[in-house]
């Protein structure tokens, strides 16, 4: 058990008074912003809980929440089996190894908006080899006019930039199951769907939470890829949440409308990665309470 | 069959890798065509191969000091994150105290906060402070993800250094600062370098916060692209090269700690 000891606040104090100044006197004042209509510096009116209201009401927003939601349960209906396929089926020794594991993961390296300045290039059907091949290919493509091609080069995009992070928390919990396991599989015969479903799988299960809670959440934040790629577009297609708080804050520069609608995306987050950070805990305790934590 | 399988497998990392490649090989491949040829031909490799979009970028300021810009942010932003955060995870994974679940699960919401909302209060807080285009903005504002990233990394790795050691130290009379800097920093060394790799790369790739904090002095490299993108009509050649030219801290940063890698994103995990 870990010692009860009230002093152990000193050490976290540091990490407390950085967070809280990026963090709580930022919270205050969108607070500040989302009860007041900011008509100029020195003017501005009490409103209550006006701003709330008319986000709620706003059919746009709710157009980028469903939007939203559908693009992140779609990034990780693909990107999670993708990614344990992809941990499976890489070398576990020798310089194999290090060079697949330095390819896979350059992609989670490269800054965001270059992120989508290379699909930008790549998916152009007149100079990128992504768009000048399905053209070939007689399929009509174009990522700046339909938005089902925008929708899908923006989930690929994701899948190539984000899948390498699964992929690596999973050959990561892969490398820690002891070789014991595998040779009392092969003692028992199993066969080798058994040893993934029985020994593999289980053993993946922690690292599988932390790599479906950083995705979700990540994906769920997306703003610079389809800002570079799409910018929103076409219409409102790839206009996830952030883009259009965005384009709200900065763009219109709607200080209270953004600001109440900043606390509501802020409290969904919060609910979701509460929810996701207890299940995770639980989790953990079950492994260890089985005895089978890795 | 089980040679067949392997087979199978290998053929699926093969395609796997192509699919990760080729995006990035045709940036390269463009960087180094001059820009009528991207725009008239369609090659695979440069027919006309040149440097002058390189060339372009290391002797405009207004390019090169973007990079520039963006090192010194993100080193200042690493070095903060690893003080403050080193004796939190350290609290965090030996002792119980009042609240410590509550805190580390604040912690790890700021890291899950989407950076669009806070980026007009951090554009008005910046401002009162006086510290609008300046590194040190820019190095403030990352500490939101990355300080409880730190701490979350650095946690899971010390959760893995057994107490007794703690306690065999205090018994032969160490004190705390230094049983901490001569005992156990040597002992997570690796985790530390993890940490430091992951505060790097996430400082690294972000651009929304980075280019509304920023205008001319302390301008990105990240920001500097997207300005010239909307501007100047399409240089794509100059444009590709910068882009290359972005990956390359981050490939030679994954080729140091490639062997820590794989642990590394279990968050020491596993």
């Amino acid at each position: 058990m870990k010692t009860v000891n009230q002093k152990a606040w000193l050490l976290i104090l540091p990490v407390i008074v950085c967070v809280a100044f990026s963090a709580i006197l930022p919270l205050m004042t969108v607070v500040n912003y989302s009860v007041q209509d900011i008509i100029s510096p020195e003017r501005r009116v009490f409103v209550g809980t006006e701003w709330f209201k008319a986000v709620m009401r706003d059919d746009d927003l709710q157009g980028a929440l469903w939007r939203q939601i559908g693009f992140s349960i779609s990034v990780l209906l693909v990107e999670i089996p993708l990614g344990i396929a992809l941990a499976l089926s890489m070398p576990a020794k020798g310089w194999q190894a290090s060079a697949v594991l330095v390819i896979v993961a350059i992609s989670l390296l490269i800054p965001w908006n270059v992120v989508g300045t290379i699909w930008q290039i790549y998916g152009r059907t007149d100079i990128g080899l992504l768009g000048a091949t399905l053209e070939m290919l007689g399929i009509d493509y174009s990522y700046t006019g339909n938005s089902i091609d925008a929708w899908l080069t923006v989930l690929v995009m994701d899948v190539w930039h984000w899948t390498p992070l699964v992929a690596l928390l999973c050959y990561a919990g892969l490398r820690a199951i002891p070789d014991a396991y595998y040779q009392a599989a092969s003692i028992d015969g199993a066969s080798k769907f058994a040893v993934f479903r029985y020994i593999q799988l289980p053993k993946l299960r922690g690292v599988l939470v932390i790599a479906v809670l950083l995705r979700f959440m990540d994906s769920f934040m997306i703003y610079t890829e389809p800002f570079v790629l799409t910018g929103g577009g076409p219409g409102n297609a790839t206009t996830f949440l952030s883009q259009y708080l965005t384009q709200k804050a900065v763009g219109q520069f709607d200080l209270g409308p953004a600001a109440a609608f900043s606390l509501i995306y802020f409290l969904i987050i919060l609910l979701l990665s509460f929810v996701l950070y207890n299940w995770m805990l639980r989790v953990g305790t079950a492994e260890k309470a089985g005895g089978t934590h890795g | 069959m089980d040679d067949r399988r392997f087979k199978k497998r290998t053929l699926f990392l093969i395609l796997y890798l192509v699919f990760a490649i080729l995006p990035v090989y045709w940036m390269i491949n463009m960087s180094f065509k001059t820009n009528t040829e991207i725009l008239s031909t369609f090659s695979l490799w440069p027919r006309d191969f040149t440097i002058e979009h390189y060339r372009t970028i290391f002797t405009d300021a207004s390019w090169y000091s973007g990079y520039i810009n963006s090192m010194i942010y993100v080193a200042i932003n690493m070095v903060i994150s690893l003080l403050v955060a080193l004796p939190a995870a350290y609290a965090f994974s030996r002792y119980s105290f009042l609240g410590d679940k509550h805190v580390f699960f604040w912690l790890l919401t700021n890291r899950m906060t989407p950076p669009a909302v806070f980026l007009l209060p951090f554009f008005q807080l910046y401002s009162t402070l006086g510290l609008m285009d300046t590194h040190i903005a820019v190095a403030l504002a990352h500490l939101l993800f990355n300080v409880p990233l730190a701490v979350w990394i650095l946690e899971g790795f010390m959760s893995g250094v057994p107490r007794e050691i703690d306690e065999t130290a205090y018994i032969d009379g160490y004190s705390f600062p230094r049983f901490f800097l001569t005992i156990f920093i040597p002992l997570i060394k690796s985790g530390i370098g993890v940490t430091a790799f992951f505060c790097f790369m996430f400082s690294w790739v972000e651009l929304l916060m980075a280019r509304t904090l920023t205008s001319v002095d302390a301008k990105p490299i990240v920001a500097t692209m997207t300005r010239t993108v909307s501007a100047s009509g399409m240089d794509w050649g100059v444009l590709a090269a910068a882009g290359v030219l972005t990956i390359v801290p981050g490939a030679i940063v994954i080729w140091f700690v490639r062997h820590y890698i794989a642990k590394g994103f279990a968050m020491g995990r596993v």
